[in-house]
């Protein structure tokens, strides 16, 4: 957040983010990209979250876990506008977006992976990669960017093929260069790693550590396999019946024994 | 986003710039050859009215606009419609209407203007509240599907004489004739269109006659095809693809996805107004036939048939689909269109065009190469 917020803008904080509209008066800057207050999905009589505070600083890579059911995916999909919140409020570099449609919030540096891989499949890599590209990169600029974004997917040489014909692997990594390639502040990868092999668990998990240290986008990841997740994030998440259950560095989630019980089923 | 040819494409001739434009992942033809085709085939459609029968074709080529504008809503976005008809019909029935009342050179050039704003605004009106009204899919369809119905009998029952705007009666099931021949222009300067042959002789074929029309068409039907391959083949184009594919993707990179459904409608709302404006014209007479759940089938067949994502499929489709319904007994003409449907679907999903079009490709460079020959080449990299 620049320190030449206006009145108003500073008027449309939220409760979690008014402490930072006072740092803003003294010319400290939040560190607080994302904030969720009290939010709440319900489908039908389901709640799938419930009153979910949840926080991302700049530049922070943290891990969402959890078991079936936690309502991972329901808070992604609430941060990104795919799905309308019941309650709550979502607050993006301080400002409430939680009433902006998806492509608003994209525009302001949310990007997201999906857990099924979501390219497009009649589409060639370079046609899939052009698509985020070309919304703010023309000429030769778009071509480097394009070439750059296909390289570090290691899909150079596969330029041409239809990213249908990819192997699940390379879809996963083009869809997080297509991610990336929108050059985001935030972006949520929803299991990156789901039914890819060691090799290819390892190469994502480079992927993801380079972009958040050299580039500096913070990254909401979720994933169930704890191996994977020590492997990228210090800070983790755990949401169990739509409410956040523990946070804190990886070595105590995975050590605490209500964590394990409730991925073991202990509780019903 | 603004193209920037000339980056990167300094070195290369005019003509292969040119050809760029026209030129994509999302078209087929990207040969010299394919081009050379296509001069060969305007060549014959230019000369076609000395040899054969110009008037019915213009009537083919009339609805090949219709059916290009059903390819770009439903072929390129994904958006299937059974309304084109609707907004063929508006276009159709608001130049009778206004042409009527101004039977006038100037009149009736408003008259065409008018019946393709029609065609846009109804497209507009109807695709704001079902897009914006977060409709989707199927939907999308039956909600067109009825509007032809509703149409059909409002316009059905139009036929007392309370039913007039101005000179012009809606006429019911009766129709509205004597619409004014098309003339284009302003007092003094205009031409007509209808029913003013142009005698031509040519040394070794003799003397003979040509409508201004069937050119009229044939203009309007190459420079529709041709804005619409540049459209498609564009960065926006891109995007049509992507909503296409996969709307709640398209929508994470950042697009408005409803808007682009909204925009593509709407042309395809005013590209059919077009089409109805020329087959009122070219009939002089308009009634609610237009509006009938057999018409309104004909696009999505001529479309299905030809190849849903080939524009160029949907215009061979309609010229072909048409002169063989149309030289065949009615309920055997049904029949086969039925058959045609279901034989295209169950074998040719992606359409007869784009099969021929594979076919051709494999049998120039082998099958192992023919992906490649459909690859995006060097030409489309400067589009960028």
């Amino acid at each position: 957040m620049s320190d030449t917020e206006t009145e108003s803008e500073v008027d449309s904080l939220g409760p979690n983010v008014r402490q930072t509209a006072a740092e803003l008066a003294t010319g400290d800057r939040t560190e607080t990209l994302l904030q969720t207050d009290g939010l709440v999905k319900q489908f039908g009589g389901f709640t799938a979250t419930d009153d979910v505070d949840f926080s991302v600083a700049e530049g922070e890579l943290r891990c969402l876990i959890g078991p079936n059911g936690a309502g991972k995916s329901t808070l992604l999909n609430l941060i990104t506008g795919s799905y309308e919140a019941s309650d709550g409020s979502i607050y993006y570099n301080g400002h409430d977006i939680t009433d902006l449609d998806p492509h608003e919030r994209v525009s302001r540096g949310i990007s997201m992976k999906f857990q099924v891989p979501s390219v497009y499949g009649d589409l060639s890599v370079r046609e899939n990669v052009r698509l985020p590209v070309q919304q703010f990169a023309d000429g030769e600029e778009r071509r480097r960017l394009v070439a750059e974004a296909i390289e570090a997917a290691g899909l150079t040489g596969y330029e041409d093929v239809d990213a249908g014909q990819l192997s699940h692997g390379q879809q996963q990594q083009l869809e997080i260069g297509m991610a990336a390639a929108l050059e985001p502040d935030l972006l949520l990868l929803d299991e990156p790693v789901a039914g890819l092999d060691v090799a290819e668990r390892e190469a994502i998990a480079e992927r993801i550590t380079r972009l958040n240290e050299e580039q500096g986008i913070a990254f909401v990841v979720i994933e169930h396999d704890t191996d994977f997740v020590a492997s990228i994030a210090e800070e983790v998440t755990v949401l169990h019946n739509g409410e956040v259950f523990r946070e804190g560095p990886i070595e105590e989630i995975e050590s605490d024994p209500e964590v394990q019980r409730i991925y073991l089923g202990g509780e019903s | 986003m603004s193209r920037n040819s000339a980056n990167g494409g300094a070195n290369r001739s005019l003509p292969s710039r040119l050809r760029s434009r026209f030129e994509g992942p999302n078209t087929i033809g990207e040969s010299r050859g394919f081009w050379v085709g296509f001069a060969v085939a305007v060549a014959v459609l230019v000369v076609y009215p000395v040899f054969g029968d110009g008037s019915q074709l213009s009537l083919f080529m009339v609805l090949a606009l219709l059916g290009l504008s059903l390819s770009v809503v439903w072929g390129y976005s994904g958006v299937l419609s059974f309304g084109q008809v609707v907004f063929f019909g508006i276009g159709a029935y608001t130049f009778g209407v206004v042409s009527i009342n101004y039977a006038t050179p100037g009149g009736i050039t408003a008259a065409v203007v008018a019946g393709i704003v029609g065609g846009g605004l109804s497209a507009a009106i109807l695709g704001y509240f079902m897009f914006y009204g977060g409709v989707r899919d199927v939907y999308v369809t039956i909600i067109t599907l009825v509007s032809t119905i509703v149409m059909h009998t409002f316009m059905a029952q139009t036929a007392g004489s309370e039913w007039a705007i101005g000179e012009a009666a809606l006429g019911g099931f009766n129709g509205m004739p004597d619409i004014p021949l098309l003339t284009l222009g302003i007092e003094g300067a205009s031409y007509q269109f209808i029913y003013n042959p142009f005698p031509m002789r040519v040394i070794g074929i003799g003397a003979f006659e040509i409508s201004p029309f069937y050119y009229l068409v044939l203009l309007l039907l190459i420079g529709t095809y041709l804005g619409l391959r540049i459209l498609v083949n564009s960065d926006y184009g891109r995007v049509m693809v992507a909503v296409r594919e996969d709307e709640d993707r398209t929508e994470m990179f950042g697009y408005n996805v409803t808007r682009v459904k909204f925009v593509v409608f709407t042309l395809g709302g005013a590209l059919a107004g077009l089409s109805g404006v020329l087959y009122a014209a070219r009939n002089v007479y308009i009634d609610p036939t237009v509006f009938s759940l057999l018409f309104a089938t004909l696009p999505v067949i001529w479309v299905s048939i030809g190849g849903r994502k080939s524009l160029l499929g949907a215009v061979v489709a309609t010229l072909a689909v048409e002169y063989l319904r149309i030289s065949m007994a009615g309920e055997l003409a049904l029949v086969l269109l039925g058959t045609l449907l279901l034989v295209t679907i169950l074998v040719l999903p992606s359409g007869f065009v784009p099969w021929l079009h594979e076919q051709l490709v494999e049998t120039r460079l082998g099958p192992g190469e023919a992906g490649g020959a459909d690859a995006p080449d060097a030409s489309s990299e400067v589009s960028d």
